[in-house]
């Protein structure tokens, strides 16, 4: 039995003439200890996807079973981090984690829970940060919090939400590893959505394209099967890893191309970027 | 210490003295004489030009007045007429009521300064010929505790000073019924605000008798709260004008705090009601932790208008409450029509936007001090 199943799953959104389906028959297995990334174009469902595990949406046909019992609303087995950090901007560093671990061990004494919060803050390496507010942090120690928030209620799985978009190349770098790293330690069951190959590449075992909505199924899986620890300078001259990247890239330029002749066809497309860029291929070729 | 004081003058909204501190300490001089020039000089040169027209447009109405006098004692009874009443006008014996002139209503804010400390020294000689009496009376009540339990006595109450109010103690009482007011207006509007906020049903329930009471004006709110008040109090002989003026002034008041706070808490970002959903917060920390931060903006923002509106609307309920508040004191001295009244009205006028203005810098720097903001804002 699957951790986590998705079975025939759709979702839609608005009613009358503006309901649009963006989900169309997911089907997607889990299996413990896995760690899967899911990528897709800006656009086309990867939240509303995340949002059906987590339980803030429940499908419109179709189960999400978690463990092998259905979805019914959201919970501490699974923790989730969410794309634009969501932290609570009136709170500190250690209320925003301290909220979490207060909700998730409630028999827990006050002295042990402050032990959990700063054990959790230290390992992101931000306990000089700790009586901070969010606005008085960059970017990825903001994303550092809302990991250290998903983990320190011990979740059974991690929902990952395109956690590093939003921050520069080099903060992302630091960022996968810390991420990786920490995944390392119990090896918990992970879902990563995200828009970048590399990335899906250099942290998970399995990579599934969304396809391009409206009607978002998934595609071919894409197993990874190279060593941990990965190193992210070794895998730019590993051919396997040349291969795998090719593979989804042309997949999904192929998958991209086919929604944008869709367009011609009447269909009112979300203002979206495509996240195929072509800069990367020639940096490959040219190493 | 620059940086600091600079740093709390624009907390508090004084933040017009920045570029002379910056001055003094000798920083980036050109730029800092521009800003001094914008910032203070422009509005010291706006007052003194108001304070010029303020003085040609009074001088003129006096003049007016003089001249329509004169021209009347010299049509009934020629120009002796005209002699006495110059004379009269000279000793202040005939009237001119027109528009004070800035320098008559400095005069009348002294006298009102005098005044008040005068009647303070009545009181304290008050104070000190009654103190005998009323050490007396609470013996009386000492000793007779027990009587006065069963009703057999009747207690003894402290004589006290019954005298006319100063205009500081009319002050000291006008802001003692906005501040009554005012947190009624809080009490009322804030947990009415967040259940209608937090329950779209109760909302469009109660949505048109909001919309039917909010614009109700000063006055009715007076009425209404006189025809209840008056027959709870039928018994009570403390000081009903004051309640009745508290309790009109935080009902008018109290709408701009409780539609605030409506919107503020059934328009939570999303983004955080999802954080409490997968944290799965029990509804106490839902609501004290997330939705009522998150709507301190606009709460505080309601609160503000709240106090603005109850100080503003107060004059008129006190004028009708008869509460010995600034609002009795301007409607009386316009009822007296002495020689310096109007002049003590305008100061009154002056004192009245002063308080105002130091209410709202008041209430803005609390706001500052409880709400957050999103993004650092250097
Ligand atoms: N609550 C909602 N109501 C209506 N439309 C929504 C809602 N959430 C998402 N959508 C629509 O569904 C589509 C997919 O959104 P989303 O899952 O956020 O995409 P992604 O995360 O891949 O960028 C978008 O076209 C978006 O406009
Ligand atoms: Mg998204």
């Amino acid at each position: 039995m699957a951790y986590i199943e998705l079975r025939n799953v759709s979702k839609s959104f608005g009613t009358g003439k503006d309901r649009t389906q963006v989900l169309s028959n997911i089907n997607l297995e889990i299996e413990e200890g896995e760690f899967v990334a899911i990528v897709g174009f800006t656009g086309s469902g990867k939240t509303t996807l995340i949002n059906l595990i987590s339980g803030l949406l429940m499908p419109d046909e179709g189960q999400v079973l978690f463990k092998g019992e259905r979805v019914t609303g959201p919970s501490h087995e699974r923790g989730v981090i969410f794309q634009n950090y969501s932290l609570l901007p009136w709170l500190n560093v250690r209320n925003n984690v301290g909220m979490a671990v207060k909700e998730a061990f409630r028999k827990m004494s006050k002295k042990d829970r402050n032990k959990r919060v700063e054990d959790y803050v230290e390992m992101v390496n931000l306990s000089p940060a700790i009586g901070k507010l969010p606005k008085e942090l960059s970017g990825g120690m903001r994303q550092r919090v809302s990991v250290t928030r998903a983990l320190s209620m011990s979740p059974d799985m991690i929902l990952m939400d395109e956690p590093l978009s939003a921050l520069d190349a080099l903060t992302r770098g630091n960022l996968q590893q810390e991420i990786l790293n920490i995944w390392n330690k119990d090896k918990k069951t992970a879902l990563l959505i995200t828009n970048d190959v590399d990335e899906g590449i250099l942290m998970a075992d399995r990579i599934i394209p969304l396809k391009p909505g409206p009607k978002a199924t998934l595609g071919p899986e894409y197993k990874v099967n190279l060593a941990r620890p990965r190193d992210k300078a070794a895998l730019n001259h590993n051919e396997d890893y040349k291969l795998l990247r090719n593979g989804i890239m042309e997949y999904l330029i192929q998958i991209g191309e086919q929604r944008a002749s869709k367009k011609d066809s009447n269909h009112v497309l979300p203002d979206i970027k495509p996240i195929v860029k072509i800069p990367p291929f020639r940096r490959i070729s040219f190493n | 210490m620059k940086d600091r004081s600079i740093h709390i003058l624009n907390f508090v909204g004084l933040g017009f003295f920045e570029p002379a501190i910056r001055l003094a300490a000798g920083e980036e001089t050109k730029k800092n004489l521009i800003a001094l020039f914008k910032k203070v000089l422009l509005p010291v040169l706006a007052v003194g030009l108001f304070l010029i027209l303020w003085h040609a447009g009074s001088s003129y109405l006096y003049n007016v007045e003089k001249d329509f006098k004169i021209e009347t004692a010299r049509i009934a009874s020629g120009n002796s007429g005209v002699t006495t009443e110059l004379e009269r006008i000279e000793t202040g014996e005939s009237s001119i009521n027109s528009l004070p002139s800035p320098v008559a209503v400095l005069g009348a804010f002294k006298t009102l300064l005098a005044d008040h400390k005068e009647i303070n020294l009545k009181k304290e000689a008050f104070a000190l010929k009654v103190a005998p009496l009323n050490e007396k009376n609470l013996e009386f009540n000492r000793v007779n505790a027990d009587k006065i339990k069963e009703g057999i006595a009747a207690k003894k109450k402290p004589i006290k000073y019954t005298g006319r109010p100063s205009f500081v103690d009319q002050i000291f009482t006008s802001l003692k019924t906005v501040f009554a007011g005012f947190f009624l207006a809080l009490f009322l509007a804030v947990p009415i605000g967040v259940v209608l906020g937090l329950s779209s049903t109760l909302r469009s329930s109660f949505n048109w008798l909001i919309q039917i009471f909010k614009p109700v004006s000063p006055v009715v709110w007076f009425l209404l709260v006189y025809m209840i008040v008056k027959t709870f109090t039928l018994e009570y002989d403390g000081d009903v004008s004051f309640i009745i003026s508290f309790i009109a002034v935080g009902l008018c008041a109290m709408w701009a705090t409780l539609v605030n706070t409506t919107l503020g808490v059934s328009t939570v970002d999303k983004d955080y009601i999802n954080v409490a959903k997968v944290l799965n917060l029990g509804v106490g920390q839902k609501v004290f932790k997330i939705i009522l931060p998150s709507s301190f903006p606009l709460i505080f923002t309601g609160l503000r208008i709240t106090v603005s509106v109850a100080w503003m609307v107060l004059i008129a309920i006190e004028l009708l409450s008869q509460s010995p508040g600034l609002g009795t004191f301007v409607w009386e001295e316009f009822q007296n029509g002495a020689n310096d009244s109007n002049a003590k009205i305008i100061a009154a006028m002056f004192v009245i936007g002063g308080i105002g203005f130091l209410l709202d810098k008041l209430m803005f720097t609390v706001q500052k001090f409880v709400t957050f903001t999103e993004e650092a804002t250097t």
